[in-house]
């Protein structure tokens, strides 16, 4: 018999197997690190001692937290209704400029908290536009999204290149880059957060867009799992042919599913642009967008699972860059390898271990 | 230099441009000709590009450096292969989590091993491929108009120029003229048929995958020890990509693959040549129009507006014999 369609219980689907595939992730990395020579025990202490041993450290990998949790919520909704929204990064990239203008055309006169709202819809809108055409092709036209949100991830890096060098660049300057926002235009830090728990943010960039990326959680879970809308994704999602048949339009799912996904990946911008450098930088979301589709399938895209592997994300990103500090033969981009690795143990080899598992737990089970 | 001397520089040079990414392209042709999608061309041609440079530089020989990139690309396109063929996982996640694995790895184990930020050691003259002048290119060179053509497109390539060129009529012939050619394809459309005819469509898949890593390769040997002396950080910048849009722009087919890339090999060599250029009439065009521009004319194709493009129908689809 097949071991496939067995039914495990949730907490072997939900907790057993993905921790299983993450320590099978980080063994294969600290293969590499022993493999160059040092020592993948001191290095994983290194790792998280740097991400969560001081009040600024923890406010460095909960910036990067925010970032994640933003991407991957855009990768998981796209997933519901069965898309494979691969454009994050590209689609937060154009947020960034959303963000951007709204902040240079508004800070001069108002407070943030004015700013804000119109800075969070600027971003969404941008991101949602990037998304809109390879929603449309794949409504209307039957070209595959995978494709199309690929080759809109180079456009916008063209489109970008070209904005900040030649007309969003201060005159005079080298740097392909806005102006510095004024206090108007920024998003403050959350430096209560930190001293709440006894710690201090030091150069720390965590800001409101945390929270912003909190409530965002809370918004997808009710849309995906108490709206009609989150309904109608799902069935799409599971199966279009049944969709179908109840009357659910599938262009115009696909078309609202990839605006909300769009939009999720835009506002991500809000929290480099606004909250850490107050100015648009090129290549600023450094692959974020591409680590959401991680932090979405190690999450199951559920919006909690999403917090914790973002969460996750964030201490591998701020431990990797603290890490390279303290053992100079390994660099930054160890922490591109560990991604890599998690995504392939976590997302594509995800079914590898489930047929031993079954066969174990039948055999305990007695069934 | 007169207007017909910048063309002939510019296809030199788009010639030179567009050889990974026909190598790429054709690797991603046997992939997705047998249903498997292959995201991760790009980190195939980084790793391989990275491993054909370390084994020039220790060895010193070329043609070891070469076989060392042709290893690595087929180790990666294993694990592409295990996940997404006996373990029948996503194989879009596949080919994401290996372009990270092979972004991060080439510049950690770069800077272990070479110290230089992720650079390698420069590769000695005799661990490259350097470029051949073909009989008679001197004297061809003062015929008009065929002389330069002959003298500075055809001949000074490298040797893996002239393989690349070759590999589109072999890859024309096993695909449509070979058992092996057929099944492949067949594998792409109805996996199911090819099963009851008592043919492993697991193995096939593998096969084709085998053929991609062996093509891929090639790509990344011609960046790091043909093109140039040495591995440079993310060598690969997206080509892997563009050859993707590339095979999805030629519609699966192999010539009009080789085509496409010579269009998108030709746009980049255009695009260095006008920077800082004016034209008449129009003015100075933004270089980012152009490095759009291949992907810019992909997505016009899906859209229909050139003709239409079909994939392969069991694309992306893990197999699943009955249970």
């Amino acid at each position: 018999m097949s071991t496939a369609s067995v039914p495990l219980p949730a907490w072997i689907n939900y907790g057993l197997i993905p921790l299983l595939n993450l320590i099978l992730a980080f063994l294969f990395s600290g293969l590499v690190v022993w493999a160059i020579g040092e020592s993948p025990f001191e290095a994983l202490q290194l790792l998280l001692i740097g991400a969560l041993g001081r009040g600024e450290g923890i406010g460095f990998t909960l910036f990067y937290t925010t970032s994640f949790i933003f991407t991957g919520l855009s990768v998981a909704v796209a997933i519901h209704a069965g898309l494979f929204n691969i454009g994050s990064e590209g689609q937060a990239y154009l947020g960034g400029l959303g963000a951007a203008l709204v902040a240079l055309a508004m800070d001069h006169y108002v407070p943030w908290y004015v700013t804000m709202p119109f800075a969070v819809i600027g971003a969404a809108l941008f991101g949602a536009a990037c998304a809109a055409i390879p929603a449309w092709l794949q409504a209307k036209r039957g070209s595959h999204i995978v494709i199309t949100t690929i080759m809109f991830n180079f456009i916008v890096s063209s489109l970008m290149n070209y904005m900040l060098v030649r007309l969003l660049i201060v005159p005079g300057k080298m740097a392909p880059e806005t102006r510095t926002f004024l206090p108007g235009g920024q998003l403050p830090k959350l430096d209560w957060l930190i001293a709440m728990f006894g710690g201090k943010i030091g150069a720390a960039p965590l800001n409101f867009s945390f929270l912003i990326a909190l409530i965002m959680c809370f918004l997808v879970w009710v849309l995906i799992w108490r709206t009609k809308l989150g309904y109608e994704m799902r069935t799409l999602g599971i199966s279009p042919t049944a969709a179908s048949y109840a009357g659910i339009r599938y262009s115009r799912i696909v078309m609202i599913t990839m605006l909300i996904s769009g939009g999720l990946a835009g506002m991500m911008a809000l929290n480099p642009v606004m909250g850490a450098s107050a100015r648009l930088q090129i290549e600023f979301v450094g692959g974020a967008g591409f680590v959401g589709i991680a932090v979405s399938l190690m999450g199951r895209n559920h919006p909690a699972g999403i917090i914790l592997s973002a969460l996750l994300f964030g201490i591998l990103y701020q431990g990797g860059a603290e890490l390279s500090f303290d053992m100079p033969g390994i660099t930054r981009d160890m922490i591109v390898v560990i991604q890599g690795m998690v995504i392939l143990f976590a997302g594509a080899l995800e079914y590898m271990l489930r047929p031993s598992i079954v066969r174990l737990y039948q055999q305990l089970t007695g069934k | 230099m007169d207007y017909f001397d910048i063309f002939i520089s510019i296809l030199g040079s788009a010639v030179r441009l567009s050889i990974p990414l026909l190598f790429t392209a054709l690797a991603g042709l046997f992939s997705e000709r047998a249903g498997i999608f292959d995201i991760g061309l790009e980190g195939k041609m980084l790793a391989s590009a990275f491993a054909a440079a370390c084994v020039a530089y220790w060895t010193g020989n070329a043609w070891f450096g070469l076989l060392g990139g042709i290893g690595v690309s087929i180790a990666f396109s294993f694990v592409h292969g295990f996940a997404s063929i006996t373990n029948r996982g996503n194989q879009i996640v596949s080919g994401v989590a290996l372009n990270f694995v092979a972004a991060g790895l080439t510049i950690v184990l770069g800077q272990a091993w070479f110290r230089q930020g992720g650079r390698t050691g420069q590769v000695p003259p005799e661990g490259r491929f350097s470029s051949i002048v073909l009989p008679g290119a001197d004297m061809m060179r003062d015929v008009p108009i065929i002389g330069p053509l002959y003298a500075n497109v055809i001949s000074g390539n490298n040797i893996l120029t002239y393989i690349a060129f070759l590999m589109v009529p072999i890859s024309w012939w096993v695909l449509y003229r070979t058992r092996f050619g057929l099944r492949l394809r067949a594998v792409g459309e109805n996996p199911g048929a090819v099963d009851t005819a008592g043919i492993s469509v697991a193995w096939m898949r593998y096969r084709s995958l085998i053929v991609a890593g062996f093509l891929c390769g090639f790509a990344g040997t011609y960046l790091s020890i043909a093109q140039s002396a040495a591995f440079i950080n993310n060598m690969s910048a997206g080509k892997g990509y563009i050859a993707l849009a590339a095979l999805i722009f030629a519609k699966w087919k192999p010539v009009p693959v080789m085509l496409a890339c010579l269009l998108f090999g030709f746009l980049d060599a255009f695009a260095n040549f006008m920077q800082g250029k004016s034209l008449p009439l129009i003015g100075e065009v933004p270089v980012q129009i152009f490095q759009a521009l291949p992907y810019i004319l992909t997505c016009v194709l899906l859209a229909g507006f050139i003709g239409t493009a079909r994939p392969p129908k069991a694309g992306g689809v893990p197999y699943t014999k009955e249970r």
